[in-house]
């Protein structure tokens, strides 16, 4: 998933989803691969799980504004300026369609938030790093994007129906970002020897932490602690961190080759036995770092989302007042 | 760099760019810090019609110049001095209330403007003029029901907004102001006499403030001079940010 739904080893643990019956009507739906609809019967820790991890993923859509929010003033050219600020406005579009597939299970968008502002909620770990140059553009949209549409097609699947048809429109707008990251980068590597070095930086700083949203490995020292198996006998997550990340590794390697950018990992090669690419191990110690809050934006992208909400309080207020001033008026 | 004291058909289109240009540039700030996630939307939205706005006025004012500029090199390539756009868009719009004071000015004027100039004897501009019509008509709606509820709000939004209107009303003046228009565009039918529009705007204006429970207000109007790319100390900052990476890189292409 895009919300790292996982935590690092001496790490505080999310509260375990364990309890409530799960009802017959439920099970059956299940067994049919059918979805589960929010006025369907539903285990409480079904509900709470799928809660946690769609606000997860739409918090990751906002505070995923502000990297690249960050180049829109200072784009290369118009035509790229345009494509950035369309983008940035998809996410904010996705963070809305997410926020409302996670009401439909009898939450509030506004507490959501105030569970992100607090640090109640997390993240996707990859919005902690900063964007230095133009290239990051292409390499977040290229690799970031990339991982999170390995991630999110299997969701378009998942059983509960609202989450599901949310990433329907998610993933077809992604795979557009994804496309125009491929392009930014293709750009810079067949441009100026300037440039070329600036695409290859973004990748060799964008591609470990990409690998990385997949989450800790499944097996080895660094299992997942998260809720794999529970999810995936409920029909919420299809694959294991492992298999996607696999997945992701092999559709990128030769998309690479046609840049002529190279990855950053010397033991990436094809493996003919195994049909996938092998590579070289991850270092994990990083990730967990990151999402103990360690990373190098943790700070400032939580201030600036802090800040933004406070600043618009008396905008959210003043809005309010005039509704109801207005529903006076028209119950007078 | 000698800037002409009045105005060419190029200089004219390239007035109405750099207004678009600059208010794109100034409304991209608030993406990821608006009050609200529809708001993040809402001003992504209306600084990406400007900005399309922006490249087809420059397009064009690049193809009656004949110098081979394209979009980008009028974007990016000219200074300060250079730049024609009225000084109302170029100053920091960081509170919300001022944002919303700024595009319901902004806006209200564009639609006065572009209706009009739907009608010009340059064809280029009369359709751009028509395209951008119905965007801005959407800009001004936005506008006008943030500063009906702010100004309509609580205590604070309605000081807060008066406020904003205070702070921009002074730059009004400039958009219609002729000094430094050629009065040929005119009677040749290609541009749009500003004073034409002074009327019109205040008094839709002034509709939208008292419908808002603010007050019109009574302020001293500011120089012009943005028209003949005399500028405040703000627009040296914004172009610095916006054409550095570009000017960094000559000859590249993105």
């Amino acid at each position: 998933m895009y919300g790292n739904d996982f935590t690092a080893p001496d790490g505080p643990r999310p509260a375990p989803e364990a309890g409530g019956a799960e009802p017959a009507s439920f099970l059956a739906v299940l067994a049919d691969g059918g979805r589960i609809e929010p006025r369907d019967e539903m285990p409480e820790a079904y509900r709470r799980s799928l809660v946690r991890q769609i606000a997860q993923h739409a918090h990751s859509e906002i505070i995923g504004m502000q990297p690249e929010g960050n180049w829109i003033a200072r784009a290369p050219s118009l035509r790229r300026k345009g494509i950035l600020m369309a983008k940035v406005q998809d996410e904010a579009g996705h963070g809305l369609y997410l926020y409302a597939a996670a009401e439909t299970l009898g939450v509030d968008r506004a507490d959501l938030l105030d569970q992100l502002h607090d640090g109640r909620q997390k993240y996707s770990s990859i919005f902690n790093y900063p964007t230095l140059t133009w290239a990051d553009m292409g390499a977040i949209g290229w690799l970031v994007d990339g991982a999170a549409i390995v991630n999110q097609v299997p969701l378009c699947r998942c059983s509960f129906g609202p989450y599901a048809r949310a990433m329907v429109r998610v993933c077809k707008e992604e795979s557009f970002h994804q496309r125009q990251g491929f392009e930014i980068l293709h750009t810079l590597s067949h441009g100026t020897p300037a440039q070329r070095a600036m695409a290859q930086d973004a990748v060799d700083r964008y591609w470990w932490p990409s690998l990385m949203m997949f989450g800790p490995s499944d097996t080895g020292p660094d299992a997942a602690t998260g809720h794999t198996a529970q999810s995936m006998a409920w029909g919420i997550k299809r694959f294991s961190n492992d298999e996607l990340r696999q997945r992701f590794i092999d559709m990128t390697v030769p998309q690479a080759e046609a840049l002529g950018l190279t990855l950053p990992d010397p033991e990436l090669r094809w493996n003919d036995e195994r049909g996938h690419y092998d590579h070289g191990p991850i270092d994990f110690t990083e990730l967990f770092d990151v999402i103990k809050g360690n990373g190098p934006c943790n700070q400032e992208r939580m201030a600036h989302r802090v800040g933004a909400h406070e600043d618009g309080a008396w905008v959210r207020d003043a809005a309010a007042a005039y509704a109801a001033k207005r529903e006076q008026e028209a119950v007078a | 760099m000698t800037p002409r004291t009045t105005s060419t058909h190029v200089d004219y289109v390239l007035g109405l760019a750099d207004d678009a240009l600059v208010s794109a540039q100034r409304m991209g700030w608030w993406i990821s810090r608006a009050p609200q996630l529809e708001e993040d939307l809402a001003l992504a939205n209306i600084g990406l019609d400007l900005l399309g706005q922006a490249r087809s006025l420059l397009s064009h004012a690049g193809r009656l110049e004949g110098e081979g500029r394209d979009e980008d090199d009028l974007a990016y390539w000219r200074d300060e001095r250079d730049f024609r756009n009225v000084k109302l868009v170029e100053r920091p719009q960081e509170d919300f209330g001022v944002a919303m004071a700024r595009l319901l000015v902004l806006s209200t004027w564009q639609s006065e403007l572009y209706a009009a100039l739907q009608r010009s004897s340059d064809p280029v501009l009369a359709a751009v003029a028509a395209k951008a019509s119905k965007e801005v008509a959407y800009h001004h709606d936005h506008a006008r029901q943030w500063v009906l509820r702010l100004g309509d709000g609580t205590d604070e939004s309605h000081a807060r907004m008066q406020a904003a209107l205070d702070a921009e009303w002074p730059w009004i003046t400039e958009l219609f102001d002729e000094s430094h228009l050629d009065p040929s565009l005119v009677t040749e039918g290609v541009a749009v006499a500003p004073e034409s529009l002074r009327e019109p705007v205040l008094r839709r204006l002034g509709d939208v403030v008292r419908e808002a429970t603010l007050e019109v207000p009574e302020v001293a109007p500011r120089v012009p001079g943005g028209r003949a790319g005399l500028h405040t100390e703000h627009l040296g900052r914004l172009l610095a940010e916006m054409q550095h990476l570009t000017r960094s890189h000559p000859g590249a292409t993105w």
